[in-house]
């Protein structure tokens, strides 16, 4: 879960966003990332490195290329804490309705 | 480049054994005995959330030094079979006017009991959001801190 903070926090540095876009119509590899970035390529490998540690692209080998895609449960990672928020949220509440249903009826009888 | 990365909405079903109403009041003007008091924009400690309950109404937290924190609004208000609410919150607890994410939450009387489904949508906004998340300092009741109470409940 740690990994949601690190989503937003890989994704505010402006070059990291434009790495982090060149990847959102496929895979890619690092020379054609790096195209018209105007930073280095060890830079590009660097913001792709960090991309990856926040779950947000995954790599594999090609030969001696390397290709990166977005992996989608990146940002996924803010998703699956709202999901856990509701779920913790809905059961206390669950469980006030129930105890105060079943005083409401308490005080009928 | 339209592309976008879409969250699916995150979705939850509860049956609760009580009647629609019970169930919806408890849910809206009864907010402040189940939402977790933990989860809190202020500095101070969090009396109660509050939902106005009216379309166009306010959801705020009031806390217990009276000072009150926005969370979002009321979009729709059809008791006691539907609300949808505005939530204004980033990941880290902090209310960004400009975030609009939908909680719809709707109750359906079934026998004497009450399904709840509740979806929270829009989520890619708050992606969209992380310049300015990153920009806002994390409170002690933000997002890390909720992270901290979830792991806490999670080993019991």
């Amino acid at each position: 879960m740690a990994n949601a903070e690190r989503v937003f926090s890989a994704l505010h540095d402006p070059t990291r966003r434009a790495v982090f876009e060149r990847l959102r119509d496929g895979p890619r590899p690092v020379s054609e990332i790096a195209r018209g970035l105007p930073v280095s390529r060890p830079a590009v490998s660097q913001h792709l490195k960090v991309l990856k540690e926040a779950g947000l692209v995954d790599d594999r080998s090609e030969g001696t290329r390397r290709i990166y895609q977005i992996d989608p449960k990146g940002l996924g990672a803010m998703r699956a804490w709202l999901d856990q928020f509701w779920t913790a949220a809905l059961d206390a509440f669950a469980a006030e309705v129930e105890r105060s249903a079943k005083n409401e009826k308490k005080e009928k009888e | 480049m339209s592309t976008q990365i879409r969250p699916a909405p995150v979705r939850k079903s509860i049956f609760v054994n009580a009647p629609q109403h019970h169930a919806f009041e408890v849910f809206t003007a009864g907010i402040g005995r189940w939402w977790p008091k933990t989860h809190k924009i202020g500095p101070a400690d969090l009396d109660r959330p509050i939902i106005e309950p009216r379309e166009g109404g306010r959801w705020y937290e009031l806390d217990v030094d009276g000072s009150e924190c926005e969370i979002g609004k009321v979009a729709v208000w059809d008791p006691p079979a539907r609300v949808v609410l505005i939530w204004q919150l980033t990941p880290e607890f902090t209310y960004d006017p400009s975030l609009i994410t939908e909680v719809e939450v709707q109750f359906t009387a079934e026998g004497e009991g009450t399904r709840v489904d509740l979806e929270h949508r829009d989520l890619e906004q708050m992606g969209e959001k992380a310049d300015a998340m990153r920009e806002t300092v994390s409170g002690p009741g933000g997002w890390p801190a909720l992270l901290q109470l979830f792991a806490d409940e999670a080993k019991i």
